[in-house]
């Protein structure tokens, strides 16, 4: 199921040089923010975790999300180049599960980690608020990988599709419309990090045994619906 | 021994049909697809390639269907027409990549940078290639697995003449190894130089097949047109009019030149300035009038 080969190709090319520098940028920014909230309001949990919940996973873990998931097979599927992954004996869903795991590893590398990095910074994870969010970001991982590598698959411009849900259905309806929040990865992963905590800092919507279903069922339809949609993938010529 | 066979395929997006019923068998040795551009055949390679479903009718190699069916590549070498390729790896690593996906080890990928000649410039990155490297690696790739059938899209596009010769000798040899391969092109000449068996296509439609030496007496022999304008234009008329090269000519008072059709290419190539000289004729313009290669091609629709 997993070939090395596609999974080195992947990240060789969702890591160069102009892609790792945006994938930097938000955790960079996450991290220089905590050190400015520390030095200024000393440790506290509420600020801590409005922070963690409303910046890295409302918001760079999505956006992370949609650079690693699409990046992972869009480019190659528009230049062209994924033919050669294509001309090979090997099974459309390897190359999509590879992919997937890819993508999956990227985005945990470049928010789980400054997550938890920033959690500590801010209080020392008091009250288990850095493992709680670090381990919302990495459930919110594998969902994000999953829905955006499917969308690199079904469109040409699934970076602002990406972006339009993480920012517009997430962050904004998010906030606004309570029938939204049952349905964003954001609040299945904070379901996840309430049980972490067990405190009323880290707090969701939805309830755990939903949000892992929910979790599950939409990472494995995806993957699925995306190892399909690469079986039947027409490489229209030049004309 | 492998043979494609294309079997009454059509193809169509939309409302355009892209290959309209198409029947042909390609076997062992160097065939050529040609015909011009926008003629469905990049339509035609994607299908035998198996990146594509027929509308209608079947694709198959040696009796397998080539859609949706990934055992095929074991067999078929491809070298798609479009650039991208990875760039950001060297030329080694990119063929050592394509070594590995068909379970491969380096020492085929070795081989396969040997047999294109593209050793010297391995170990740069594919992004500083020229056009002609990049298609040689591309064709290291296609041939890591030894494969009994190559697909090349418009292989000699942008290519310089040395380039060119190179890639020829090489499919030539292919050809020679008793290997099925199939290249398109919009160019006559390049199809002449190497492939013994044509297949044109034209306007999504299977035009002629067959041997190249019929199809090209087929294209030179129609009656070609030229303008001429020169010195004196009525004098030039009258000495070509009496060799059996030339079958009319019309003094075109508007554009002060001669439209000449000519029967005999070859003859009347070589006596127009043999006239001119001989009569003291300064040629100003000498021009075909219906070289375009639709022209051609539409003549041997008609043919």
């Amino acid at each position: 199921m997993y070939d090395p080969t596609v999974a080195r190709l992947t990240y060789r090319g969702l890591l160069g040089r102009r892609r790792a520098l945006i994938l930097g940028v938000l955790p960079v920014l996450l991290i220089v923010l905590s050190l400015a909230v520390r030095s200024f309001s000393g440790a506290d949990d509420q600020v801590a975790s409005d922070l963690l919940g409303g910046f890295a996973l409302a918001t760079m873990v999505p956006i992370i999300g949609v650079i690693a998931g699409t990046g992972a097979i869009g480019p190659e599927i528009d230049d062209g180049s994924v033919v050669y992954l294509l001309a090979k004996p090997l099974k459309r869903p390897t190359i999509i599960f590879t992919k997937l795991i890819v993508a999956i590893a990227v985005t945990m590398a470049f928010s789980a980690v400054p997550t938890f990095i920033a959690g500590m910074i801010l209080n020392g994870n008091g009250q288990q608020i850095a493992v709680a969010y670090t381990v919302a970001a990495l459930v919110a991982s594998i969902a994000y990988a999953a829905m955006f590598l499917l969308l690199g698959t079904v469109t040409r411009h699934a970076v602002v599709f990406g972006l339009v849900y993480a920012l517009v259905w997430e962050a904004l309806f998010g906030s606004l419309v309570s029938g939204a929040r049952t349905l964003s990865v954001q609040q299945w992963a904070l379901a996840v990090g309430h049980k972490v905590t067990g405190g009323d800092l880290v707090t969701s919507d939805v309830s755990l045994p939903t949000a892992t279903v929910l979790l599950v069922v939409v990472t494995v339809l995806a993957t699925w619906y995306a190892g399909q949609r690469l079986r039947s993938l027409k490489l229209v010529g030049e004309e | 021994m492998t043979t494609l066979n294309i079997d009454h395929v059509s193809r169509w997006f939309g409302n355009v049909v892209a290959v309209n019923d198409i029947t042909m068998t390609i076997g062992p040795g160097v065939t050529g697809l040609l015909g011009p551009n926008g003629a469905g055949k990049s339509t035609l390679i994607n299908m035998m390639g198996g990146f594509l479903a027929p509308s209608t009718g079947t694709v198959t190699l040696d009796g397998r269907p080539t859609w949706r069916n990934e055992d095929i590549y074991r067999h078929i070498g491809i070298v798609p027409e479009r650039e991208a390729m990875y760039d950001f790896l060297t030329g080694r690593e990119f063929v050592v990549a394509n070594a590995e996906l068909h379970g491969l080890g380096a020492k085929a990928a070795h081989r396969a940078l040997a047999t294109v000649e593209m050793e010297y410039a391995q170990d740069r990155k594919i992004s500083t290639y020229s056009k002609g490297m990049r298609q040689r690696v591309k064709m290291a790739s296609a041939l890591v697995h030894d494969p009994s059938l190559l697909l090349l899209d418009e292989p000699f596009n942008g290519m310089d003449p040395r380039q060119r010769m190179q890639l020829m000798d090489l499919l030539r040899r292919m050809g020679d190894e008793g290997r099925t391969v199939l290249f398109s092109s919009h160019i006559l000449e390049e199809v002449e130089q190497l492939a013994a068996h044509i297949e044109v296509i034209v306007a999504g439609r299977h035009a002629a097949s067959g041997d190249f030496r019929r199809i090209r007496r087929l294209m030179t022999d129609r009656p070609h047109r030229y303008l001429v304008r020169s010195s004196d234009d009525r004098t030039l008329a009258a000495a070509l009019i009496a060799d059996p090269s030339t079958s009319g000519i019309e003094v075109d008072l508007a554009e002060g030149a001669l439209r000449i059709q000519a029967v005999d290419f070859g003859r009347f190539t070589v006596l127009l300035p043999k006239v001119a000289r001989e009569h003291g004729i300064r040629l100003l313009t000498v021009s075909p009038s219906d070289e375009s290669l639709e022209s051609v091609f539409s003549y041997l629709v008609a043919a």
